[in-house]
């Protein structure tokens, strides 16, 4: 997550001073990313440095900050680029399924099941506080809720898929010619 | 209702139940054996990939098809002693199916369409209609009971045909994929009639292949080769946080405090 362009997002409102900025990141955000007020003061800081806020001037020793005409800029840009997407080699998931599938003596389908089980239990879950969401005051919460419901959905389907593919692999190498031979002990 | 044979409480038993098509070497066993019992008031969604038996399971339950072996009950009644008579009846009184493609009546308004089973089981039809104006009232369509199907939205139409399914006595639903046409707006709120349905102690078996919807259930039973492989029950109690921050924000959402249960050690 880009603090700077989060903090940018929130001057391009209405300045505010640091603290009006984390909590208001907060509420629009739905609390998900917690932020420390160091972070947004050494963030300020290096936005000042780079011209892209500046200080409205201090009272009672907290200081107000805006956008400037180059931080609008930058946040145009941020907005305007798509996200780009992690590298798949961090999914601690796939990594282990992967390695499961590699080796051969491990009980592949009773990681696939296991863990559709728990992705199903927190489906459940976060189809629980979907229910208890109000869509009028609270979009953001339901909005991020959807993010993860859809993201704990294409686990599940991408499980299925495991299975039905070590299904057909099995089938096709049922007389012991594709698949890897056990290991001997 | 009268229970002769023990099967308890269960709105829908089914025990050891199997379908096998054709016979001798040829046979193939569609579904089974599968145990299941769902309790009034119970929500229950059942997954699998295509061919799981899924849709042999809800023909069983809903008397629509017979177990080659082992045995359904409804009401604590075991379908395979009912005369056909009595059989039709049970499904009349108790069982509401909901399907993809809706199966209202192009001919008939909405509070028609939910009146229709009532009025085969031989309810007058002023009574008739109250019910189901009631039914429709219970999913919040009462404004349309005037409307035939083609003047509903989908959404709308499969509400009508929840309250139908659950129209009068009714209140054992049976849904295959009832959010199969519908986008993703609409099929959750279909979703979240069901569940309200449910919350009022109705009883629902929902077919799907989408995880999304099958988490509005209170258990989710995965199908596999006519198999019953995973029963994922709900969780119970107070909601655990689902993210590690602070409370307090998200327009005053409580109790998402730190610590982190779910999405740390990642």
């Amino acid at each position: 997550m880009s603090v700077r362009h989060s903090l940018l997002a929130i001057l391009a409102g209405e300045p505010a001073h640091g603290y009006g900025l984390k909590s208001r990141f907060e509420a629009s955000t739905a609390g998900t990313w917690p932020l420390n007020v160091g972070q947004v003061y050494t963030t300020l800081a290096r936005l000042e440095r780079d011209g892209l806020v500046a200080s409205e001037g201090a009272d009672e020793n907290r200081q107000t900050w805006r956008l400037t005409d180059a931080g609008r800029e930058a946040l145009e840009a941020w907005y305007a680029e798509p996200v780009a997407h992690d590298p798949p080699a961090r999914d601690e998931l796939a990594i282990k399924v992967l390695l499961a599938v590699a080796a051969d003596d491990v009980d592949v389908a009773g990681i696939l099941q296991r863990q559709r089980a728990a992705t199903m239990e927190r489906l459940q879950e976060l189809t629980r506080h979907k229910r208890a969401a109000d869509p009028e005051r609270e979009l953001p919460w339901l909005l991020l809720l959807d993010a993860l419901i859809l993201k704990a959905e294409a686990e599940v389907r991408w499980l299925d898929l495991c299975e039905e593919r070590l299904r057909h692999r099995d089938a096709a190498g049922g007389d012991g010619t594709r698949r890897p031979r056990r290991r001997r002990s | 209702m009268t229970d002769p044979v023990g099967a308890g409480d269960a709105r829908l038993r089914l025990e050891a139940a199997e379908r096998t098509y054709g016979a001798g070497e040829h046979a193939v066993r569609a579904l089974g054996p599968v145990d299941l019992e769902v309790a009034p008031g119970e929500f229950v969604a059942i997954m699998g990939p295509s061919g799981s038996g899924k849709s042999t399971l809800l023909a069983l339950a809903g008397a629509l098809d017979r177990p080659t072996a082992g045995r359904v009950f409804v009401r604590g009644r075991d379908l395979g002693q009912l005369a056909p008579r009595e059989l039709a009846a049970l499904r009349r009184r108790a069982i509401g199916f909901v399907f993809q493609d809706f199966n209202l009546l192009p001919g008939l308004t909405a509070v028609e369409n939910v009146a229709l089973p009532l009025e085969l089981d031989g309810v007058s039809l002023r009574a008739a209609r109250e019910e189901a104006r009631a039914g429709l009232e219970r999913v919040g369509l009462a404004a349309l009971a005037a409307r035939f199907p083609d003047d509903l939205s989908g959404g709308e139409r499969q509400r009508v045909a929840i309250a139908r399914a659950f129209v009068g006595p009714r209140d054992l639903l049976l849904a295959d994929e009832p959010t199969g046409a519908l986008d993703t707006v609409t099929g959750e709120l279909v979703m979240r009639e069901l569940r309200a349905q449910c919350d009022r102690g109705r009883t629902a078996v929902l077919v799907t292949h989408d995880a999304s919807h099958a988490a509005w259930a209170d258990r989710v039973l995965y199908l596999r080769d006519g198999l019953l492989v995973d029963d994922v029950p709900a969780a119970g109690g107070a909601l655990p946080p689902i993210l590690p921050g602070p409370a307090g924000a998200g327009a005053g959402r409580g109790g998402r405090r730190g610590g982190g249960r779910r999405g740390g050690g990642r």
